[in-house]
């Protein structure tokens, strides 16, 4: 079949590439071009410089498929970018790397390899495509625990799964993947892992927000969750619920941000025993089952780097509301997965809470 | 089957006539600034490659290594001193070397330079040095030269002529500089030419060591420029093409924006305009169905951006969904139905999603 690759220039899409053409597929090799490297600094680490596109191609080069970089600086930027800073404004957490796969990846490249006469998108993520009993497609976590990506890609819709593949969502360790590396001649270049935001350079994504959403770093009140002010922040972006560092107020004992509210621009503390929440709210739901009616019972992850903890959750058909077993920090516009075992079952995003007249979240 | 060609206008294929004169300065050797017998028979065909050239368009021969380094020289020439107005649709080569403050001349919504605003441009203020295009390399659209040179001419102004993309076309080019492209005309990359008229002085942008009248230092790439001449004097069939040309706009079928198509065009080159779909996707569609066209305009990287040219022709939001098929010299007589074929193939895909395009 004809299948578009994702190439990121790393290895593990590069080996996705190498492993099909050697299966036999026409493969068609795409890059993104999701910014002007120039301007945002060259940095180690993070996905999508512009050495990366040049291997890519490279690596294209190799195996004789044809390879095309895809201008994505603008739907980057209006997708990703100013979502990123407009979440920070509203108090909020932003997890960018989930909006990219959601719109410039898979949205955008699924409908791309359609019109290429492509089957199939085939990228280098960790995690499994699986076919259940009645043919539909499943997500579910890659083979090896420590590379498991599905909590990025939960928000992948079930129409555009239909036509993904994880080609290295099978493999059980990095040494496997090395391996074929190896074995197809794919130059495995030392880089880091990408963990930082790609397109904020050196982790200042301060400076971003503010030219984007300047109101989201002037400073206000910290304030208690009597309404007590403490202290000044500056600027609501700086914060995340949960965050007990870098808060600038002496307290007898340590504080922690419990809410931000942006219309009073003020950041709300307190201690440690009132981060945990009993129930978390979330939208923009995405639907990897049929909807259960009535309470259900899942494994929900509330962070990147946390294993799925058991909760009830209920859709009400906007909102699902999810009850950790353990109440739990969230931090609103993070994403939330639902697993049952392996299986993704849905994604959203964390909501804000109401925050009372005091202060106090509600 | 082999690729079917029709980008054209990104570089010709080589032309027989090109590729003999190129082998014989090869097997010649030598170095044309070199005293002994060896410079002498380098030096000759040297300047054969001079004389075809002025034969051509009058005026002195200037030899550079392409295109861009022909406009960049005129204007490090001819702009200090003077006000430069270029047309908006110039291509990066001209619009890269043109000093700040430069301004841009409007063109109409057909692509050609409108004149109102050239002559409003040129009335008053220090003399100008404007710039414009012979053939747009996106559109083929032709601008009104004679006109453009009777007003530079009343106002005082010099005229540079980018006129890489229209050199064959006709000798009666106007202009007190014109820029050349050898492989633009079917001859190797690497050699260029600014023609210079009315004894105008040039102030060299490379110095070195005194080649070309001191005008343009460094060796001359002998070869290239070799097949330059030989390319620019090889028999070109603008009917034949045009009427292919009709057969490919034909085969785009409904739905399809062509670019300029009322005014006076290269006899080679289609801007086709699909509203809605980006021209990349269209450009990697046909690739894959064989056939090997272009967006209006690409980086060194390979990326698609939107056209300047279509954007100052009024495109707006369509900007990014211009695909430009250009003829080569030798395009086979089925070119439009294979062309066609393969268009087709795309087209349903594409329809699927975008209405539009169903016919």
């Amino acid at each position: 079949m004809r299948v578009l690759v994702a190439m990121s220039g790393g290895v593990d899409s590069s080996v996705v590439a190498a492993l099909l053409t050697e299966q036999g597929h026409e493969v068609i090799g795409a890059t993104l071009q999701l910014y002007d490297h120039g301007a945002a600094i060259q940095k180690k680490g993070a996905c999508c410089a512009g050495q990366d596109i040049r291997d890519a191609r490279d690596v294209a080069d190799g195996l004789g498929i044809p390879h095309y970089v895809l201008d994505r600086e603008t739907r980057f930027r209006q997708a990703v970018i100013e979502d990123f800073a407009d979440s920070y404004a509203r108090g909020e957490t932003p997890i960018p790397c989930i909006r990219c796969n959601q719109t410039v990846k898979f949205q955008d490249l699924t409908a791309l390899a359609e019109d290429l006469g492509c089957e199939a998108l085939a990228t280098g993520h960790y995690a499994q495509r699986l076919d259940g009993p009645d043919g539909s497609p499943e997500l579910h976590r890659a083979a090896d625990p420590v590379r498991d990506q599905s909590y990025f890609l939960a928000h992948t819709t079930r129409d555009q799964l239909s036509r993904v593949l994880f080609p290295l969502g099978g493999l059980t360790s990095k040494a496997e993947v090395r391996a074929h590396a190896a074995r197809l001649g794919v130059p495995v270049a030392e880089k880091p892992d990408s963990q930082d935001i790609c397109f904020v350079p050196e982790g200042r994504y301060d400076a971003l927000v503010g030219k984007l959403r300047p109101e989201a770093l002037e400073p206000g009140e910290i304030v208690d969750e009597s309404g007590a002010v403490l202290g000044t922040h500056r600027g609501i972006a700086r914060y995340t619920v949960g965050q007990g560092r870098g808060l600038g107020v002496s307290a007898a004992e340590r504080l922690f941000v419990t809410a931000l509210d942006p219309a009073r621009r003020r950041v709300v503390v307190g201690h440690r025993a009132d981060l945990p929440v009993e129930e978390v709210a979330l939208g923009e739901v995405n639907w990897l089952i049929a909807p259960p009616e009535g309470a259900f019972r899942c494994e929900a992850k509330l962070r990147g780097r946390e294993q799925p903890q058991p909760a009830t959750a209920t859709w009400d058909g906007t909102t699902l509301h999810l009850r950790p077993d353990s109440p739990a920090v969230a931090a609103p516009g993070q994403a939330a997965v639902l697993y049952d075992g392996s299986r993704v079952l849905a994604g959203g995003f964390i909501r804000r809470r109401a925050v009372d007249r005091a202060g106090r979240a509600a | 089957m082999t690729p079917l060609d029709l980008d054209a206008n990104a570089t010709e294929p080589l032309r027989p006539e090109a590729r003999d004169a190129l082998l014989r300065a090869l097997a010649t050797g030598g170095n044309p600034s070199s005293v002994h017998g060896g410079g002498r028979a380098a030096r000759r065909i040297l300047e054969e490659a001079r004389r075809a050239v002025a034969g051509r368009f009058g005026g002195e021969v200037v030899f550079t290594s392409g295109g861009t380094e022909a406009n960049a020289l005129a204007l490090h020439a001819l702009s200090p001193g003077r006000r430069v107005l270029l047309g908006a649709t110039e291509h990066a080569a001209v619009r890269a070397a043109a000093p700040q403050g430069a301004s841009a001349l409007p063109v109409h919504g057909d692509g050609t330079l409108d004149l109102a605003a050239l002559e409003a441009a040129l009335r008053g203020g220090p003399p100008a040095l404007v710039c414009a295009m012979a053939a747009n390399n996106e559109t083929g659209v032709l601008h009104p030269l004679a006109e453009v040179a009777a007003l530079c001419r009343s106002h005082g102004a010099l005229l540079h002529v980018d006129a890489v993309q229209a050199a064959r076309l006709s000798a009666e080019l106007p202009g007190n500089t014109l820029a050349l492209s050898g492989h633009k005309l079917g001859g190797p990359p690497g050699a260029g030419a600014l023609v210079l008229r009315g004894g105008l002085a040039l102030t060299p942008l490379i110095p070195g060591g005194g080649q070309e009248q001191g005008r343009r230092g460094g060796t001359e790439a002998l070869p290239a420029i070799a097949g330059l001449a030989a390319a620019l004097l090889a028999p070109y069939d603008a009917p034949r093409l045009a009427s292919l040309r009709d057969a490919v706009e034909a085969a785009l079928g409904e739905g399809v924006v062509i670019a300029g198509k009322d005014a006076p065009r290269l006899p080679n080159t289609v801007l086709a305009v699909l509203p809605g779909v980006a021209a990349e996707t269209v450009v990697i569609a046909l690739d894959l169905a064989g056939v090997r066209v272009s967006a209006g305009a690409a980086c060194s990287s390979g990326k698609v951006a939107r056209s300047h040219v279509l954007e100052a022709m009024g495109f707006g939001e369509d900007a990014g969904s211009g695909i430009r098929l250009s003829l080569p010299w030798n395009a086979p007589d089925d070119a439009p139905e294979r062309f066609r074929r393969a268009w087709e193939g795309v087209r349903a895909r594409l329809s699927s999603r975008r209405p539009a395009l169903a016919t």
